[in-house]
C-alpha cells in the first residue's frame, strides 16, 4: 500500500487493472490510462502485462528444459537434467494414469500446462506493491504481474484446450460420431434437440470450467492479497490499532502466501490433469 | 479485466508453446529416458550374466584344480615307481659287476696261485735233482731219469 490519495476502492482497482493497449478515444492508438478508457477498446486491444508476463514465464521454462534437452545424457545426469527429468517423469506418469490413448502430443501438452499455468500462478507470490510501484517509478501506469488473473490468459488456454477435445472427437469418430455423441444421447433420436441442449452444454462447459475454475482461484487468491494489504495501508501514526493492523499484514501475508503456494501448485495441476481427461474422452467411444 | 485480442495471443502463444515443447523438449528428453532404461536393463542383464560366467567359471577352475591334483598325484607316483625301479637295476647291475670283479680277482689269485706252484715245483725239482745229485755222487741223467723226475715233482 503505498500512495496517501488512493483511497481503498481506488487502491483495489488500480491493482485489478491491466495495462491495456489499443485504439484510444482521440483517434490514436496507445496505452489505456484508466479502466473506462480500456474499456472502450472493445476487442482489439492487448493486455500488454499478461502478454509480456505469460511469453517471458513461458519462455522462461522453455529455455530451462531446452537447455537440458540439448545436452541431455542417457549417462549419469546432473542436477539441473534430473529435476528435469524428474518434471517429465511426473506428468508422463499422471498422463499415463488418466490417458488411455495412444497420443505423442498429450504428455508435452500436460508438461507446457503444468509448468506455464504453474510459473504464472507463483507470479501471485511476488509481493503484490512492489511490481506495480517499480512500473510506476517507469512510467507505466498499471501492471498486473500474475496472468492467470486475467480472463483472456486462461480463456485462451481453455479455447486451445477445447479445440483440441473437437479435433481429436471428429478425428477418432468421425464427424458422424461426433455429432451422434452430441444428439443421438442420452435419450436417442426422438430426443434429439433434449440430447443437443445437454450434450452441447457437456461441451462448452469443459473450457469454460478450466478457464473460470482457474482464474477464480487466482483472481481470489490475488483479491485476498490485496485485501490483506490494505490493512497495513490504513497506517495513520503511530498507535496501538495501526500497529496491530500492520502486524497482522504481515502475518497473514506470510500465512496466506504459504497456502497459496499449495493452490498454486494445485490449480496448475488441475488444469492439466482435466486438460488430460477430456482428451481421453475425446479419444474413446461413447457407449 | 475485459476480454479482448489477449485471448487470441494467448491461444497463439499456448499453441506455440506445446508445439516447441513437444518437438524440442519432451523428445529428446524422453528419448535420453528411453536410452538409460534400456542401459540399466542391459547393465543388470550383464551383471547377471557375469554372475553365471564367474559361476562357471569358479565350477571349471576347481575342476581343473582337481584334475591337475590328481596328475601330480599321478606323476609323482610314477615317479616314485620309477625311481625304486632305477635303484633295483642299480643293484642288480652293481651285484653284477661286484661279481665280475670278483670273478676276475679270483681267476687272477688261481693264476697266482698256479704260477707260484709252478715256479715253486720247478724249484723243488731243481733241489731235488740238486740234492739227489749230491746224494748219489753223480750226475743224474736227466733223460734216464726223466720219468723218475716227472713222478717227484709231480708228488711236491
Amino acid at each position: 500500500m503505498s500512495s496517501e490519495a488512493h483511497t481503498s476502492a481506488e487502491y483495489i482497482k488500480h491493482h485489478l487493472q491491466n495495462l491495456t493497449y489499443g485504439h484510444l478515444p482521440d483517434g490514436t492508438w496507445g496505452i489505456a490510462h484508466s479502466a473506462e478508457e480500456a474499456k472502450a477498446m472493445g476487442f482489439w486491444a492487448l493486455n500488454l502485462d499478461t502478454f509480456i508476463m505469460s511469453l517471458l514465464l513461458g519462455a522462461a521454462f522453455m529455455f530451462m528444459f531446452r537447455s537440458v534437452a540439448k545436452s541431455v545424457v542417457s549417462g549419469t545426469p546432473g542436477g539441473m537434467q534430473n529435476f528435469c527429468e524428474w518434471a517429465l517423469e511426473f506428468i508422463d506418469t499422471s498422463v499415463r494414469g488418466s490417458f488411455s490413448g495412444k497420443n505423442p502430443m498429450v504428455g508435452p501438452l500436460a508438461l507446457t500446462i503444468f509448468f506455464w499455468v504453474f510459473s504464472m500462478n507463483l507470479m501471485d507470490l511476488l509481493p503484490i506493491d512492489y511490481v506495480p510501484l517499480l512500473m510506476k517509478a517507469l512510467g507505466v501506469p498499471f501492471f498486473k504481474v500474475v496472468p492467470s488473473t486475467d480472463p483472456n490468459a486462461t480463456f485462451g488456454m481453455a479455447i486451445g484446450v477445447f479445440v483440441l477435445v473437437v479435433y481429436y472427437s471428429i478425428k477418432m469418430k468421425g464427424l458422424g460420431g461426433f455429432v451422434g455423441e452430441l444428439t443421438l444421447q442420452p435419450f436417442g433420436k426422438w430426443g434429439m434437440p433434449v440430447n443437443l441442449l445437454l450434450e452441447g452444454v457437456n461441451l462448452i462447459a469443459k473450457p469454460i470450467s478450466l478457464a473460470l475454475r482457474l482464474f477464480g482461484n487466482m483472481y481470489a487468491g490475488e483479491m485476498i492479497f490485496i485485501l490483506i494489504a490494505l490493512m497495513g495501508g490504513a497506517w495513520a501514526g503511530m498507535s496501538v490499532g495501526n500497529a496491530t493492523l500492520y502486524g497482522s499484514q504481515i502475518l497473514l501475508s506470510l500465512g496466506w502466501a504459504i497456502f497459496h503456494i499449495l493452490i498454486v501448485t494445485l490449480q496448475a495441476f488441475i488444469f492439466m490433469t482435466l486438460t488430460v481427461v477430456y482428451l481421453d474422452m475425446a479419444h474413446q467411444e461413447h457407449h | 479485466m475485459n476480454i479482448n485480442a489477449t485471448l487470441l495471443a494467448q491461444t497463439i502463444m499456448f499453441a506455440l508453446f506445446v508445439w516447441f515443447c513437444m518437438k524440442f523438449v519432451w523428445t529428446p528428453i524422453m528419448a535420453a529416458l528411453d536410452q538409460r532404461k534400456k542401459q540399466i536393463a542391459d547393465g543388470l542383464a550383464d551383471a547377471e550374466r557375469a554372475k553365471h560366467d564367474l559361476e562357471m567359471a569358479a565350477k571349471r577352475s576347481a575342476e581343473i584344480l582337481r584334475e591337475a591334483k590328481e596328475k601330480a598325484g599321478e606323476i609323482v607316483t610314477n615317479g616314485e615307481k620309477r625311481a625304486g625301479e632305477i635303484i633295483e637295476a642299480a643293484k642288480v647291475q652293481a651285484k653284477v659287476e661286484g661279481d665280475r670283479i670278483i670273478a676276475g680277482a679270483k681267476a687272477e689269485i688261481d693264476q697266482e696261485v698256479f704260477r707260484a706252484k709252478e715256479q715253486l715245483r720247478t724249484q723243488v725239482s731243481a733241489i731235488a735233482l740238486a740234492g739227489a745229485g749230491k746224494i748219489l755222487g753223480r750226475e743224474i741223467d736227466a733223460k734216464a731219469h726223466n720219468d723218475l723226475l716227472d713222478k717227484l715233482v709231480a708228488e711236491i
